[in-house]
């Protein structure tokens, strides 16, 4: 019988982390002016050079490409937690509104911050609080144990998108940002702005997030078969569920504070991955985490390349993928999760 | 644990579903070696006990003790290395391969993140072997029929290695071939030491492969004893609300067929 053997995790995370590296050259060398793989090994192994393909790399890229992994892998884990956490295959931070809360709660800061003296750090908490505000309204609309139909999921999280969309274009336009395109930047996400002061809180974010969700993967399988049966085998489910759900906001909050609202990732990539390697957690998680990271960053790559010199919101990226992608799981999950 | 302990004890346990009170101060004993039947029209409280025992639901009065230690001392994973419910039937959530749920009723028996041993191997295949399903194994739980899921529910608990089963209606999507060989596998676990307590609606596959049949009404143990001291045409009056008549097959079993007014 086939089931899941350390040997197989260790060999698909092994290809995933190859994946990760691949990508992380190709973000490394493309670009306006473009490096051959050899000006890139150049610089990576005398990184105290000096010259401009030193300074294109390792200032200019790699910020961004390490942030790109950051969000990426972010987005891509939580979609997976949001999943085994509702038992519902179409839920994705996008799609159930809790990027949209967490980047309401950055922007409150970033228009109303600085008059109660809150810097830009203060952005990743409160795009937390605003995804754990999300999560918290989710649940109250579903009822007390959460279990909500996925029509009435799916409809609360396109209306709080809208209105999510709706405050940050309020609180930005209050604040005189909306000049630019800032705004349109967070709204459409993008991941442009590179700001090094937060990456620390994105990555810690992150591994948080990861720390608190791998050893509880076993768990996500157990509850796959309902919250009575995962009880009966011996989870305890609410901690589980309120566990998991705080590191999934973690990560929703760090990728949003730092690239606005880039969907879809945590749709792609896990469904993505159970079709090829199954969707037993314990492989699940950490593969997605791998997976989603370079998938952001080669959609960044492309988004900072294919138009030449102007630049694509990665998020126009992900949601051009994404769209077809939830409409062709919606038709495939239709009969099963929309049955009474 | 000799024959006739007492495994699982029900003391006066009162159940409540919000403000209805669905279980009223119901004493029920399980004893070792023993398939006890629970039988009873729907909304009894059948169901209810059984989340009741495996400590779902919080009983609002008396107690329950298991293994002569009371519910609450057990730990939520030690509850599951002792106690196994196979449910009336399951949804599941994503595509798991049959052997991969199977193997989640090793769970209770395995580390925080440990994977699963070649011996919680050999225990999984020999649960799919009893109960029929080894050619599933690689197949994925969302094909099933309504009766290949329930095998595989019943497969899962027996991975468990439970000292009690609990089971829903396990052979209410089943053919007649496999009732009887679920049956004929409920007696054997029980010959081995285990005791099992089965909610059935089947009253003569009930009566052939139980011990003693516990009759319940609108919360309350109506009565509790052999098939033959249970099965009476007053019982079933009382209890559904029907006229039958009570006929004794060749093998002495008796059959219990409503008369239709």
């Amino acid at each position: 019988m086939k089931v899941l053997t350390p040997r197989h995790t260790a060999s698909v995370l092994g290809l995933l982390a190859l994946g990760v590296l691949g990508s992380v050259a190709v973000g490394l060398a493309a670009g306006p002016s473009a490096l051959s793989a050899r000006e890139l090994l150049a610089v990576l192994l005398a990184p105290e050079s000096q010259g401009s393909a030193a300074d294109i790399v390792l200032r200019v890229r790699l910020p961004r490409v390490v942030l790109s992994l950051l969000v990426g892998a972010s987005l891509s884990v939580a979609g997976v937690l949001f999943q085994a956490l509702l038992r519902n295959p179409l839920a994705d931070p996008f799609v159930l509104g809790v990027s949209g809360g967490a980047a309401l709660g950055g922007i409150a800061v970033l228009s109303l911050g600085s008059s109660v003296g809150l810097s830009h750090a203060a952005v990743p908490p409160a795009a937390f609080a605003g995804a754990v505000a999300t999560i918290l309204l989710l649940r109250l609309v579903s009822g007390a144990r959460g279990r909500a139909s996925a029509t009435s999921l799916l409809l609360t999280g396109v209306v709080f998108n809208a209105f999510a969309s709706a405050g940050i274009v309020f609180l930005a336009s209050f604040a005189g940002l909306t000049e630019g395109a800032g705004v349109f930047l967070w709204l459409i996400g993008s991941l442009s702005n590179v700001r090094a002061d937060i990456a620390g809180w994105v990555a810690v974010f992150l591994f948080a997030g990861l720390a608190c969700a791998l050893p509880l993967a076993r768990s996500l399988n157990l509850l796959a078969l309902g919250e009575e049966p995962a009880q009966q085998l011996g989870v305890d489910v609410v901690r589980v569920q309120r566990v998991l759900l705080v590191a999934a906001s973690l990560m929703v909050g760090a990728a949003v504070s730092v690239a606005g609202l880039v969907g879809f990732v945590g749709l792609i990539i896990p469904h993505l991955l159970r079709l090829l390697i199954g969707p037993d957690h314990r492989l699940l998680v950490p593969a997605s985490a791998l997976a989603g990271a370079a998938f952001l960053l080669l959609c960044d790559t492309a988004a900072r390349t294919l138009l030449g010199g102007r630049e694509l919101p990665v998020g126009a990226l992900t949601s051009l993928a994404g769209g077809p992608v939830f409409l062709w799981l919606l038709r495939r999950h239709q009969q099963r999760i929309f049955a009474p | 644990m000799s024959a006739g302990q007492a495994v699982l004890a029900f003391q006066g346990v009162s159940a409540a579903a919000g403000s209805r009170e669905i279980l009223r101060g119901v004493t029920l004993t399980l004893h070792a070696g023993e398939v006890l039947t629970l039988a009873g029209p729907n909304g009894a409280g059948k169901t209810t006990l059984f989340r009741v025992a495996s400590r779902v639901l919080r009983p609002s009065g008396g107690s329950v003790s298991l293994l002569g230690r009371p519910l609450e001392a057990y730990s939520r994973r030690e509850l599951a290395r002792v106690l196994a419910v196979v449910p009336q039937d399951a949804t599941i959530a994503f595509p798991f391969r049959v052997a991969e749920v199977v193997l989640m009723g090793r769970s209770p028996h395995l580390g925080t993140l440990g994977f699963e041993t070649r011996a919680d191997l050999e225990r999984a295949s020999d649960a799919m072997r009893r109960a029929g399903i080894e050619s599933l194994a690689d197949r994925c739980v969302l094909e099933l029929s309504g009766g290949e899921r329930q095998l595989v529910l019943l497969a899962r608990a027996l991975a468990q290695d439970p000292r009690v089963l609990l089971l829903d209606e396990p052979t209410a999507h089943l053919d007649l071939r496999h009732r009887v060989r679920v049956a004929a596998l409920v007696r054997e676990l029980v010959r081995e030491g285990r005791s099992a307590l089965v909610v059935s609606h089947d009253l003569g596959l009930a009566a052939r492969s139980g011990d003693r049949i516990a009759l319940l009404r609108g919360g309350e143990l109506h009565q509790v004893g052999t098939p033959r001291e249970v099965l009476t045409p007053a019982n079933m009056r009382a209890i559904f609300d029907v006229e039958t008549e009570i006929l004794v097959a060749t093998d002495g079993a008796l059959q219990v067929v409503p008369k239709l007014s």
